[in-house]
């Protein structure tokens, strides 16, 4: 008699599984969907310092995209993002193929590459804080050195300062990339750059033409990964900036924070809330569906 | 592996040339990796006419400890002035029953998930995947009501609450696609022995899941200790983590500027982290590997 692994047994035994994970799943369910149906709610209320459920239609979003601040927001995602992400891709795969050429000390490199990614960014925006400070840092040092006229003020400047999130931004995930790109390199079959090195084939060509379009998975999991981390991009800003000078770092997740918590717009808050969920879904809802179909078991 | 290495190595014609230069790229990136954290720790070592005077990329001449004393015992974080020693022990009074809970509970639903299976799982994983990277600014404000309503909030306990809950996603993630690995005969065979479903679990499957507890362990212990939205939205006050203390600390614009001071408080915060990274940086790595959801 053979026992198929679910659904033959009776009584308590046949319901216990489902019993142990309801837990779990009755908090996501609450937790999360519960909650963002709730903020979703509040987005169509006339909410401010308080919640308050009286419907107002759209007319938070609305108010949203009639801010200033909110366009700056958004003028600002997209820089620090697109930096972000192909910066890091270029660093990472830059990175991951000179330590793929038989790097006696690779042990040693690695992890210097990637420790960035165990600091919070709490402490890499503190970190950064005080190596850009212009008055005592970077800029000071090279002007001991006696380079008088080097300037490099991009923290205190109103149009620059977005980039210098972007730096600490890099500096803490490509590591992270050229992790998985490296992953990805050691996973390619030798024959085939065997039997191109045969052909006659010069390494650039065998990356450019064989190697780096197999990597194609490891690209699109990177692009995925750091999309999302971007958009969720809050505590590296209040560290390094503070959303400052003026409202010049100002991102989504800083927005949505002041408005909902400091300016007593809880319906406007909820809004950008809204919207940064609605950013991520586009973005990750297709990959994790097409990640589950592919394990059929 | 070595066949690869060798097709590498003769396809790059490894003249002594180019191994010169890809070792001089890989130093001058290893350094630059390097610099922020040398300049955090030779900092904390300063006194503050040393740092004023100039080079943040020398050494400190006159060592000091001073900055690290009064970091974690008397620097002032709002209006106390008892350094950050309080909030570093809130940090790990909240990051060891939130990373124990959170593993355990992720442990049981991966089982649940892989070997119990009932019609419908694709989509509770899948929503319970979903919400690992949702913006934690959609959930925040009803978090903070429920957390008042409960009497949790600026509570440890409450922030116990909010990790356990936005951690089973990644937790249920690794122990799932570590068990979907797991061979289904050893479970059926133990069943027909007559072998229930904690039995199963607890003599079949957990001696063999070490590796993956390490790896779940350290994930969560690394994202929760290094949080600083929850912990700034929901115990902003005495009971704040060790993150939002940082923070608090380095942006007060009261007094002198300590950067010595701010910047032991900032390798204290870091510690715990690196010291993990250090001892068990394979693990790490593969636990982010595993987040960026390939398994």
């Amino acid at each position: 008699m053979s026992v198929p692994y679910s659904g033959v047994r009776r009584g308590l035994q046949d319901w216990l599984p489902r019993l142990v994970l309801a837990p779990s799943f009755a908090l996501v369910l609450i937790f999360v969907y519960g909650f963002i149906v709730w903020t979703a709610v509040l987005s169509m209320s006339k909410s401010r310092i308080l919640p308050v459920y009286k419907w107002a239609g759209f007319d938070a979003y609305e108010r949203l995209f009639s801010q200033p601040n909110w366009y700056m927001a958004l003028k600002n995602l997209a820089i620090f993002g697109s930096l972000y992400i192909t910066v890091c891709i270029a660093l990472g795969l830059f990175l991951a193929i000179l330590l793929d050429q038989k790097i006696r000390i690779e042990g040693v490199l690695r992890p210097i590459y990637l420790y960035p990614m165990a600091l919070s960014f709490v402490v890499t925006g503190t970190a950064w804080k005080w190596f850009l400070n212009p008055g005592m840092g970077l800029q000071n040092t090279v002007r001991g050195w006696g380079f008088e006229t080097f300037t490099f003020d991009w923290l205190v400047r109103p149009d620059m300062a977005i980039y210098t999130v972007a730096i600490a931004g890099i500096w803490q995930a490509s590591g992270f990339v050229m992790a998985m790109f490296l992953a990805g390199l050691r996973g390619i079959d030798s024959e085939m750059l065997k039997a191109a090195t045969v052909d006659g084939a010069s390494t650039f060509t065998i990356y450019r033409r064989i190697v780096i379009p197999l990597l194609r998975p490891a690209f699109l999991s990177a692009v995925i990964v750091l999309a999302h981390m971007a958009i969720k991009s809050y505590d590296l800003v209040i560290a390094l900036t503070g959303g400052g000078p003026g409202n010049a770092t100002e991102l989504p997740s800083t927005f949505m924070y002041s408005y909902t918590f400091t300016r007593s717009q809880m319906a406007v808050g909820s809004a950008s809330a809204m919207i940064m969920l609605m950013g991520i879904a586009a973005i990750m809802v297709p990959y994790l569906y097409s990640e589950l179909r592919e394990d059929k078991r | 592996m070595s066949q690869r290495e060798m097709a590498i190595a003769t396809a790059a014609g490894p003249s002594r040339m180019n191994r010169v230069v890809i070792y001089g790229l890989l130093a001058i990136f290893a350094a630059i990796y390097l610099t922020p954290l040398f300049v955090m720790l030779t900092t904390s070592f300063k006194s503050l006419d040393e740092i004023r005077g100039g080079d943040i990329l020398a050494l400190p001449a006159h060592p000091t400890t001073k900055p690290w004393v009064k970091a974690w015992g008397s620097a002032c974080i709002g209006v106390t002035c008892d350094g950050i020693k309080g909030y570093f022990w809130n940090s790990l009074r909240m990051v060891v029953p939130a990373v124990l809970i959170s593993t355990a509970l992720g442990a049981l639903n991966g089982y649940v998930l892989t070997k119990w299976r009932f019609r419908g799982h694709k989509i509770v994983f899948g929503m319970m995947l979903f919400a690992c990277f949702i913006p934690f600014q959609s959930v925040l404000i009803p978090m903070a009501r429920v957390l008042g309503q409960l009497g949790l909030s600026n509570s440890t306990a409450g922030l116990v609450l909010v990790h356990v809950v936005y951690g089973l996603g990644f937790t249920t993630l690794f122990f799932r696609n570590y068990y979907e690995a797991f061979p289904d005969e050893l479970v059926q065979s133990a069943q027909m022995d007559g072998a229930g479903f904690f039995t199963i679990f607890w003599r079949i499957l957990l001696p063999s899941s070490a590796p993956i507890i390490v790896v779940c362990v350290i994930y969560q212990f690394t994202n929760i200790w290094n949080d600083f939205l929850f912990g700034v939205s929901f115990a902003s006050g005495e009971s704040a983590p060790m993150t939002v203390a940082l923070n608090n600390l380095v942006a007060s614009s009261t007094g002198v500027k300590e950067y010595n001071v701010d910047m032991a408080a900032a390798v204290i915060a870091a510690l715990p982290t690196l010291i993990v990274y250090v001892l068990a940086g394979r693990y790490f790595m593969r636990g982010l590997m595993a987040g960026a959801v390939k398994g």
